[in-house]
């Protein structure tokens, strides 16, 4: 298993002063530049560490939000990729439907994997609802304006003889010719992240790395939709790796620290859905039939504990996140056992997302939670024999 | 009347499928809905049927109306109306929209007004006003649907929908017209820049209704918008807001047929 650590790099100084939302329309002025420099340059030594410590990095964007600084990838990729000697640095993700111009992405994206020398894997994801009021992308089309921006972006990266011309439905150009080439051939790996069976169905059909958040035990299901368009497309089973799944880690030499800190990650799902009403559910955003269901006041449950209960991550005990697998949490062996039993869970989990600091958890408590688990955790999920793959195609076929 | 659980009359224009309705008789009326769809509009269309022929078809992505692919724009409505006009030969075409319907009607009139006598706007969308940091349309993606309801109605209990109660048609030709409506308006916002540069194109008599109590749009911009089409009249109608038709609509209709009656 591979572990990539993350951190929505969060303004959590602000998070008592807004009153109903910390996204889209939370003023700035509660957000201080010298107080945020401080923050961005604590977080990039803790991407450092996390590079010597052999475990890998993921990085991300929201907008407009107190919750995540971090507005532009690439910003974070250039700085990891000098900064960082050996990590895979994982973008999840890149919303490249919203961006105007996908060249400019595939120029970024193939300069990082350069400066990394080879070290970039690329996660191209539709944007949370919040991101559609930042960038005034009409929501209706954007998944269109996905599919387009990413075989754009793949043919630009796999074009190294001639110039080619494009004129899409979103997308226009005449004269295509990346430079710098892309390191890794034939480009980096691809990922994206889903919550619903029928994008797991077209991620598996491509085999792309498919991640879920705040899935909890209710991740199989999604899984197998995969494993079965896999099958399907491409006669055999897929791997653990091309499954992956963020979860929050928590791990300390005693149970009551461990919580401590579990309790202080944790303020990332509780702040996460903190969003004025309208900016949730922009039309278009989902298919009219499950608007539909939303307008009566209906929406489905998401996140499920190992006995099948619903829980609201916003309020949930830490107990309650436990049982979900949204959180693994306690001493070394508590938190490899709960990490295992997970994999189990899901026929096959490759890559684990840690959010092993969220919320208002300190540099000294990240510091030591990273340490320890990169210590006591790591090698035992690294020698973990993951669940047979075909196994877990059959039962999905059966 | 519910046009959802009925079986309504469908049209194909273009390859598209729309549904179509069709009441009263005499001159033809082009009834072209709100972004609120076709049902709200049924008690004007009835009181329109009294003095025209009314036709009112349900725009493409409204209720059960196919939506083309590629159909993204008011300009593109726009032409798929101009190929119904031709497609059933009607001449003489009064026509009359509310708010999106109006932004469309005048698209329509800039394009030809071969087909065309009269036009009728009411709190119509579709020019910018004001200067660029000058939000003249307020931004209803960003309002709950109550919030929206307060500031669009005069007597917001006229726009208040219970969806549980709903049958399940008519929920879906809810969430089908909020996604039509942001494919068309989204961005730019309730307006097509070029729009207001060819207003001058429209050389029939044309009359602006306007719901005094609006708030999603001014009273200035509605002003302003008649100002840019020779000769255009502008005429307020009490105790209505964005939506004139459907909270006033015997009044509406009157003031629209006494235009259609007139010089």
């Amino acid at each position: 298993m591979r572990v990539y650590q993350f951190s929505e790099q969060p303004y959590f100084p602000a998070w008592n002063e807004h009153s109903g939302t910390l996204r889209v329309t939370f003023p700035n002025r509660k957000c201080d530049p010298h107080v945020a420099a401080d923050l961005f340059h604590r977080y990039y030594d803790e991407y450092q560490l996390t590079d010597e410590l052999g475990l890998d990095i993921m990085v991300n964007e929201h907008h407009q939000s107190a919750t995540c600084m971090c507005s532009t990838v690439v910003v974070g990729l250039a700085v990891l990729a000098r900064i960082t000697q050996r990590a895979r640095l994982l973008v999840l993700g890149y919303p490249i439907g919203h961006r105007p111009d996908p060249l400019r992405v595939a120029e970024e994206l193939s300069t990082i994997d350069v400066i990394s020398r080879g070290r970039l894997d690329m996660g191209f994801i539709k944007g949370i609802p919040y991101e559609i009021a930042a960038s005034n992308r009409n929501p209706t089309e954007l998944m269109d304006r996905f599919w387009e921006a990413h075989d754009f972006i793949l043919k630009a990266m796999t074009t190294h003889d001639e110039v080619f011309n494009w004129e899409g439905e979103f997308f226009h150009y005449r004269q295509v010719n990346v430079w710098p080439r892309v390191w890794q051939e034939p480009h980096p790996p691809v990922w994206s992240t889903t919550g619903s069976t029928s994008q797991a169905r077209v991620l598996g059909e491509r085999g792309y790395v498919m991640a879920t958040l705040g899935t909890g035990y209710g991740t199989r299901r999604i899984y197998d939709a995969y494993r079965k368009s896999f099958v399907a497309k491409h006669g055999k089973a897929p791997g653990a790796d091309r499954f992956a799944y963020l979860g929050l880690v928590a791990v300390a030499n005693d149970e009551a620290e461990a919580r401590r800190r579990g309790d202080l990650i944790a303020g990332y799902v509780r702040t996460s859905p903190i969003v004025a009403l309208p900016f949730r559910n922009p039309p278009g955003y989902l298919p009219p039939e499950d608007q539909a269901r939303v307008l009566r006041g209906e929406t489905p449950p998401r996140t499920f504990t190992r006995s099948g209960r619903v829980i609201n991550m916003q309020t949930a005990t830490i107990d309650e996140l436990m049982d979900a697998g949204v959180l693994f949490c306690g001493t070394p062996d508590r938190v490899y056992e709960q990490i295992v039993a997970f994999c189990d869970h899901c026929g096959g989990m490759g890559n684990l997302l840690m959010m092993a600091h969220g919320g208002e958890l300190s540099h000294a408590q990240t510091v030591d939670n990273l340490t320890l688990f990169a210590r006591e955790v790591y090698p035992r999920l690294k020698a973990f024999k993951q669940p047979d793959a075909e196994e877990a195609a059959n039962a999905v076929a059966a | 009347m519910s046009l959802t659980e009925a079986a309504t009359p469908s049209l194909v224009v273009s390859g598209t499928r729309i549904d179509i309705i069709e009441r009263g008789a005499g001159r033809p009326l082009l009834f072209l809905h709100a972004e609120n769809g076709i049902e709200p509009a049924l008690g004007a269309i009835e009181a329109l049927a009294k003095g025209a022929r009314v036709i009112a078809p349900t725009h493409p992505g409204y209720g059960r109306s196919e939506l083309p692919k590629g159909m993204r724009s008011v300009d593109d409505l726009s032409y798929f109306y101009l190929d119904l006009l031709d497609q059933l030969d009607l001449r003489d075409v009064a026509l009359v929209g509310v708010s999106l319907g109006a932004w469309l009607a005048a698209e329509i009139a800039v394009k030809s007004t071969t087909r065309l006598s009269k036009l009728v706007m009411a709190n119509a969308v579709g020019i910018k006003v004001g200067d660029r940091e000058t939000r003249d349309i307020i931004d209803i993606f960003a309002l709950t649907e109550k919030e929206f309801i307060e500031i669009a109605y005069c007597d917001p209990a006229a726009g208040r929908r219970d969806y549980k109660a709903l049958p399940d048609a008519e929920v879906l030709a809810a969430a089908r017209a909020r996604e039509a409506t942001a494919r068309f308006a989204w961005n730019p916002y309730f307006h097509n820049p070029q729009l207001k540069s060819r207003l001058h194109r429209i050389r029939i008599p044309t009359l602006l209704l306007w719901g005094a109590h609006d708030r999603m749009l001014s009273e200035a911009y509605g002003r302003a918008y008649a100002a840019l089409i020779p000769g255009a009249r502008f005429e307020p109608i009490e105790r209505a807001g964005h939506f004139p038709h459907q909270e006033q609509p015997k009044v509406f209709a009157e003031k629209v047929l006494a235009f259609l009656g007139g010089k």
